[in-house]
């Protein structure tokens, strides 16, 4: 057994830390550590650092132009990037769209949509969810229907995560009615520029507009738009959901969540001692540390599989589990930790425009939003309890 | 990056899986190479790392076996090994003596307080929870000043026998001006305990995978309302909840068996016997749960699993006082 990195590796985690130094702004880190909405400008600003780099996309081969990583590469990266409060990459076009039009799409459909996710021409963002449809994502109702050179699409789509920016979106729709829900469903391009289609923000309860409803009103969209094959959809959905999990347990941001409510927690005062120092919250502490050391394991165990030729199975179903409830005890643990302060929930606090600072330490603000962002984790891409299914049906036979 | 056993330790853990099957007699054990396993070729043996350690535990766990593997071996004749005694600890290794480690007294709780006094070698104290005693040849004792081999049938020495909830069995020792030879200081005891508890982590580990193949079968044959009781939701999402924490008990029994012999070690022990011990706990109260009155039975096979994953909690503190120890360790 040696549960230690390759020099290689090792070299390439030297080799990341120090771009990270080089080329990641305190003014974005900060926002980062902070926990502040990063602008659209922002996060395409940090998207072409890395592009420039080659690393925008570590997951695709590098005939693509991607980083070709391994998923221990993937995983140094990811790490070393929460560590240094980097953006994350957003993952709507380089971690779910960029593989299935690698694995499905076009010679022609990649030659033009790869390389303006890369250079950042393009903003995409995921058309699955809809009112109907949303543990049971295969009762999409959104319809595409042909005349001519195009698909006419008429419906709704909900929870489009930053939609607001987006100039394209990938949807599941219906092509045909009969026979089994998950095989009458394609998968379709759609350019938000095209005539019909209204985008909705929806607010949170953090009060923030993170997501959308965009509304399809016989919106016409060209045939060639039309990933592989017609009702073939829910198969390349499937091969998406298998891509976009390969991250799910969350590891980075929750060593660097549990960082940040140490410093918190460290310097909070009560009764002349540091907050650390009560017995009740250390010990609340230390569970959620000993969970997350576990939890680490279980990943790179996971990693180390993957590297040897396995598909990730349900075991990501278990980490996604798992690391959402590691998540959300640390966001728990941090809006606690900042004690009074965070009864104040001032919105403009984290678009930064306004002057009138929140009151009490500068994450105090924060931590309440994203307390209260961060219940998305168990409900979104499969609820918690969607994941408990596959758990027992797949893995116990139950 | 490499998680996983070597061919030697594979074949060992099956070869020893094999055996339980039939018996758990300890020559058998012994002969199989099981005891040698747990010591490193320095000290006459051929593994004695984490992952050596790991293999053995968590095979003797799933058969839920009482065997002297842990007390008079991995803890004996690793504190002997430690101590420069090295024919002792082969003698030990390969069962020509059994070893019993007498370290708690009565007003202790978990925290190591010794009261047992030597004088110009002579012994005197009470001795309590020293696990097999009653088949032990030697005891080593801890007293204020450090450790001494005594033997068990010295006079002044009495033992009071009892049985332990994982199946074996202890004593209270009673010692009154008994010879013993000074082996050498307490400190000796640090690496064979870390050792020690990662063996009962693993041993828990094998005993909770054995717990989930009986429930998860359980659940699939066992009928109510009409239909197996594991299609109902509330249960399938129990048994989900149930496996993902044995893989987090997996993951921190990698944990310390990675490093045990690292400057990490008491951290990683902290942790580790504070999560397994939880988890232990939770996989004993949720397996009986999912089995419903026949989990309550003696004669199901889940009873003693149940009684030795509690006992898994409780040996060498259980997972409130390495919490507290990982929090000491935290601040420090």
């Amino acid at each position: 057994m040696d549960m230690s990195f390759s020099p290689e590796d090792e070299a390439f985690r030297a080799e990341v830390r120090q771009f990270l130094a080089d080329r990641l702004p305190s003014r974005l880190s900060e926002k980062v550590r902070l926990q502040q909405e990063l602008t659209k400008a922002e996060i395409e600003e940090w998207h072409a650092t890395l592009n420039e780099r080659g690393w925008l996309a570590g997951n695709w081969p590098k005939e693509f132009g991607g980083a070709g990583w391994t998923a221990i590469q993937r995983h140094i990266f990811e790490e070393e990037s929460a560590r240094a409060f980097a953006p994350r990459v957003l993952p709507f076009g380089i971690a779910m769209l960029g593989p299935v039009l690698q694995k499905f799409g076009s010679k022609e459909q990649q030659d033009r949509f790869l390389p303006r996710i890369l250079n950042g021409q393009d903003w995409w963002c995921q058309g699955y969810s809809e009112p109907g449809a949303g543990s049971d994502l295969a009762a999409v109702k959104t319809t595409a229907v042909r005349d001519g050179d195009h698909y006419v699409v008429n419906g709704q789509k909900t929870w489009t995560t930053l939609g607001q920016h987006a100039n394209w979106i990938f949807c599941l729709v219906r092509t045909r009615t009969e026979g089994k829900p998950q095989e009458g469903i394609s998968f379709l391009l759609i350019d938000m520029t095209t005539p019909g289609i209204t985008v909705r923000p929806i607010v949170l309860l953090e009060g923030t507009p993170e997501v959308n409803e965009v509304f399809f009103d016989d919106v016409r969209v060209p045939v060639e738009n039309l990933v592989g094959e017609e009702n073939q959809g829910w198969t390349y959905a499937k091969y998406l959901l298998t891509h976009e999990r390969t991250n799910i347990a969350g590891v980075g941001f929750a060593t660097a969540g549990l960082a940040a409510l140490k410093r918190i927690a460290r310097a909070q005062v009560a009764n002349g001692k540091s907050l650390l120092d009560n017995p009740l919250f250390a010990a609340r502490v230390a569970q959620v540390e000993i969970d997350l050391m576990a939890m680490s394991t279980t990943n790179l165990r996971m990693l180390a599989q993957a590297a040897a030729g396995q598909a990730p199975g349900v075991e990501s179903s278990m980490l996604k589990l798992k690391g959402t409830q590691i998540r959300q005890a640390i966001n728990d643990l941090t809006r606690r930790a900042v004690g009074p302060w965070a009864l104040a929930f001032p919105s403009e606090a984290l678009e930064g425009a306004n002057d009138d600072r929140p009151p009490g330490p500068p994450e105090a603000a924060a931590a309440t939003r994203a307390y209260l962002n961060n219940r998305k984790l168990s409900i979104y891409g499969g609820s918690s309890e969607v994941q408990r299914g596959i758990i027992a049906k797949q893995m116990l036979g139950l | 990056m490499e998680f996983g056993f070597t061919d030697e330790q594979t074949m060992l853990g099956e070869s020893l899986a094999g055996t339980l099957e039939r018996s758990s007699d300890p020559d058998a054990l012994m002969e199989l190479g099981a005891g040698a396993a747990l010591l490193s070729e320095d000290h006459g043996g051929f593994g004695g790392t984490g992952p050596d350690i790991l293999m053995v535990f968590r095979t003797v766990g799933r058969a839920a076996a009482v065997t002297p593997l842990l007390d008079s071996v991995l803890l004996g004749a690793g504190i002997l090994a430690a101590a420069g005694e090295t024919d002792l600890a082969e003698q030990a290794a390969s069962g020509g003596i059994r070893i019993a480690v007498a370290l708690d007294e009565p007003g202790q709780r978990f925290d190591g307080t010794v009261a047992t006094r030597a004088e110009g070698d002579r012994l005197t104290g009470e001795k309590s929870l020293v696990v097999g005693a009653d088949s032990a040849t030697h005891l080593i004792v801890r007293a204020t000043d450090g450790l001494y081999l005594v033997d068990a049938t010295a006079e002044g020495l009495t033992r009071r026998s009892y049985p332990l909830m994982d199946g074996g069995r202890a004593s209270e020792v009673s010692l009154t001006d008994v010879p013993g030879r000074r082996i050498g200081d307490a400190d000796l005891l640090d690496r064979p305990i870390a050792a020690a508890i990662l063996a009962v982590c693993a041993d828990a580990l094998g005993v909770m995978e054995r717990a989930v193949e009986l429930t998860t079968e359980y659940l699939k044959t066992r009928k109510q309302f009409g239909r197996p009781i594991g299609s109902f939701q509330a249960l399938q999402h129990r048994m989900a909840d149930l496996v993902t924490e044995v893989e987090q008990a997996r993951s921190a029994v990698w944990n310390l068996a990675g490093a045990l012999d690292t400057p990490d070690r008491d951290r990683h022990v902290a942790a580790t016997k504070s999560l397994v011990g939880r988890v232990a706990c939770y996989v004993a109260e949720e397996t009986i749960q999912l089995h419903g009155g026949i989990g309550m039975t003696e004669e199901y096979e889940l009873a003693p699993l149940a009684r030795r994953l509690l006992a898994a909690d409780t040996r060498f503190g259980d997972c409130d006082h390495h919490l507290g120890r990982f929090v000491e360790m935290s601040a420090a």
